[in-house]
């Protein structure tokens, strides 16, 4: 083993990085295009802002004597910065444009809804007088934010309606205490998401390592270099040193790109170079892999489809996919699955950098790097480089 | 240094059933420049790759400047120089790079390696090419650096499998003065080649190969005298049965 000789291998190795189109884009533009895409896609610009929604209306009440009640309720939804409002004059093109996407929920206001609510108002102690009317309320099935999150706000801004500020003010023997989640209607989806990139984009150094090594060995490089006094190990830590040093530059992409489009992480400096580290060791587990799919393939292309099926499990199950069930079960194999967590507890839950749990997945991902790597150099060596 | 420089004793390769070389015994001296020539399938490339170590031997033995190809392949590594049938590069590279980085697998030191690429690469004529990427070289250009590749660390002994094929026949005599020049320094050079004029102009020594048994060794003019022909060309079809042609 000889230290010029691995720089020099892996000083060729970033060379190729930077020179070979398909390979920049993999390892260096797709990271960022990755995050700008999902940043904008997902709420990341200027992280922080409120969600909003969009919010068909058709007043069937609009017309009648006691109007002014369900015009406030329109004026109060518009004014609660949560929904904007668009009004429709008929029950089929507030559904048509529901069923197409261009709204997340339609309400119907209904005729007598300001009868009801003067009904209240005459005899507020007396249910048995009042005129009951019934909102129809219809949510997009398809967004699971908007299924949970419309209808309370809907409700809220009814209660604003009919009693006022007050109506949060009323004074009742029990009441709930101040919530934990502190700010937590100032997180987007993108916040939830942008931990699981970092794992996202080293996944694909897997398909990169593949296709280099059936390349080298294909076109008669590998045996060149054996007929030179460099050794196997010069060449494998050369392999593992450029996919680690490129694991880091993806990790600062990634900060830097999320940090343009607003993405604050709620951690400091320490939790961010444990980011890098624990990366630093996914890449570990990424060349593992690809010198095993190099192993099992005759060429290049078949390496690419090969790596696949390691890449494809890491990327559903290991990164910013919501599990559950069964899914969560089998992503406890997953290592990329143990570097989302770690940097989602620093950065969206800003655990401290005591938390244990981030120590155990390093050292999860660290062993499962090495244990990986060690597999995929003995069987290259033994059965694929040849 | 050793008494010979390549030294090869009743060498045989198995590959399953298939017997490339059989029994083959060559001694080959220090500065000489030795042609192994022989029909495709002959077993030339076979005896080249147990020399530079990337074959092991079924039995025999061979050694390059002493050391043992089994036993000491690290040592071998360290006094030749190779120069592939198919010549391997890295496309992304330039010619430049490409040499340089086989110059640091042999630990060249760096103030030697730009100096010495820049000396071949005139000598080779490449000197206007060599710091453009490889990817868009000429056939020709891609042998030139591939030769240069193999004799960055000014190896004791090189070993040129096909060096020339599918060259220009100007490009093929910038080649062979190279070779030439190698020789009038001293080195040892294994050359295989299809071409018999090839042979007879640069070889000092020949070896003819046939289905892996060594059928003659000698000088080219020695060969030519004993069989009663006008050139190797017609040596070699009268010991193989096949034309030249027919043996590319």
């Amino acid at each position: 083993m000889n230290l010029r000789r691995i720089l020099a291998l892996t000083k060729k190795e970033l060379k190729k990085t930077t020179r070979e189109p398909a390979v920049l884009f993999l390892l260096i533009i797709f990271p960022i295009m990755i995050t700008f895409v999902f940043g904008l896609a997902f709420g990341g610009i200027g992280g922080g802002t409120a969600t909003s929604f969009d919010v068909g209306v058709l007043n069937l009440d609009a017309t009648s004597p006691q109007a002014d009640w369900s015009l406030a309720f329109v004026d109060n939804l518009t004014a609660s910065e949560v929904f904007v409002t668009h009004a429709y004059s008929d029950n089929d093109s507030g559904h048509s444009a529901l069923i197409q996407g261009d709204l997340d929920a339609f309400i119907i206001i209904p005729e007598g809804f300001g009868d009801s609510v003067a009904s209240y108002y005459g005899s507020p102690l007396d249910p048995s007088a009042w005129t009951n009317s019934t909102i129809e309320l219809y949510v997009d099935s398809g967004s699971q934010m908007a299924v949970s999150a419309i209808p309370p706000l809907v409700k809220e801004v009814l209660m604003r309606t009919l009693f006022g500020n007050d109506a949060m003010t009323i004074i009742l023997p029990v009441e709930i205490g101040n919530l934990g989640l502190v700010e937590s209607s100032a997180l987007t989806q993108w916040d939830f998401m942008a931990p699981g990139i970092f794992a996202f984009a080293a996944i694909f150094m897997t398909m990169i390592v593949a296709q280099t090594m059936t390349v080298e060995r294909d076109e008669g490089l590998l045996k060149r270099l054996r007929t030179t006094p460099a050794s196997s190990a010069d060449y494998m830590i050369s392999q593992t040193v450029s996919y680690m040093i490129i694991a880091l530059v993806q990790v600062a992409l990634v900060l830097t790109s999320s940090f343009v489009i607003g993405y604050r992480p709620a951690t400091g400096i320490a939790g961010v170079a444990f980011a890098f580290v624990i990366t630093f060791a996914f890449s570990l587990v990424a060349v593992g892999f690809g010198l095993i799919s190099a192993t099992v393939s005759k060429s290049a292309e078949s390496a690419t489809g090969v790596s696949f099926v390691f890449i494809m499990p890491q990327m559903f199950l290991g990164t910013f996919m919501p599990l559950g069930g069964a899914t969560e079960m089998i992503s406890k194999f997953i290592p990329s699955k143990y570097v989302t967590e770690a940097i989602t507890t620093l950065f969206l839950r800003g655990a401290p950098m005591t938390t244990p749990v981030i120590w155990i997945d390093l050292a999860i991902v660290s062993v499962i790097g090495f244990l990986l790597l060690a597999i995929g150099v003995i069987l290259f060596e033994r059965y694929g480089s040849r | 240094m050793s008494e010979s420089a390549i030294t090869i004793t009743n060498l045989t390769k198995r590959f399953d059933d298939i017997t490339a070389i059989e029994n083959l015994s060559l001694e080959i001296g220090w500065g000489e420049l030795f042609g192994i020539l022989g029909p495709n399938g002959a077993g030339k490339s076979t005896t080249v790759n147990i020399l530079n170590t990337l074959l092991k031997p079924t039995d025999g033995s061979a050694t390059v400047d002493g050391h043992d190809v089994v036993y000491d392949p690290e040592g071998v590594r360290e006094v030749i120089g190779v120069c592939p049938q198919e010549p391997a590069f890295y496309r992304f590279l330039t010619g430049e790079e490409n040499i340089i980085l086989m110059g640091e697998m042999h630990l060249v030191p760096s103030d030697v390696l730009k100096e010495r690429v820049k000396t071949m690469a005139e000598k080779i004529g490449m000197e206007d090419h060599i710091k453009r990427r490889s990817k868009d070289y000429s056939g020709g250009m891609i042998r030139r650096v591939s030769m240069l590749m193999a004799l960055i660390n000014n190896p004791k002994i090189a070993l040129l499998d096909e060096p020339t094929v599918a060259m220009d026949p100007n490009s093929r005599r910038a080649v062979w003065d190279f070779i030439r020049e190698l020789k009038a320094q001293g080195k040892t050079v294994i050359l295989t080649t299809h071409y018999m004029e090839e042979a007879q102009e640069l070889c000092d020594r020949v070896a003819i190969i046939d289905n892996g048994l060594l059928i003659e060794i000698g000088s080219p003019s020695e060969l030519v005298e004993k069989h009663k022909v006008k050139n190797l060309e017609e040596v070699f079809l009268k010991l193989t049965g096949k034309k030249l042609r027919e043996a590319v």
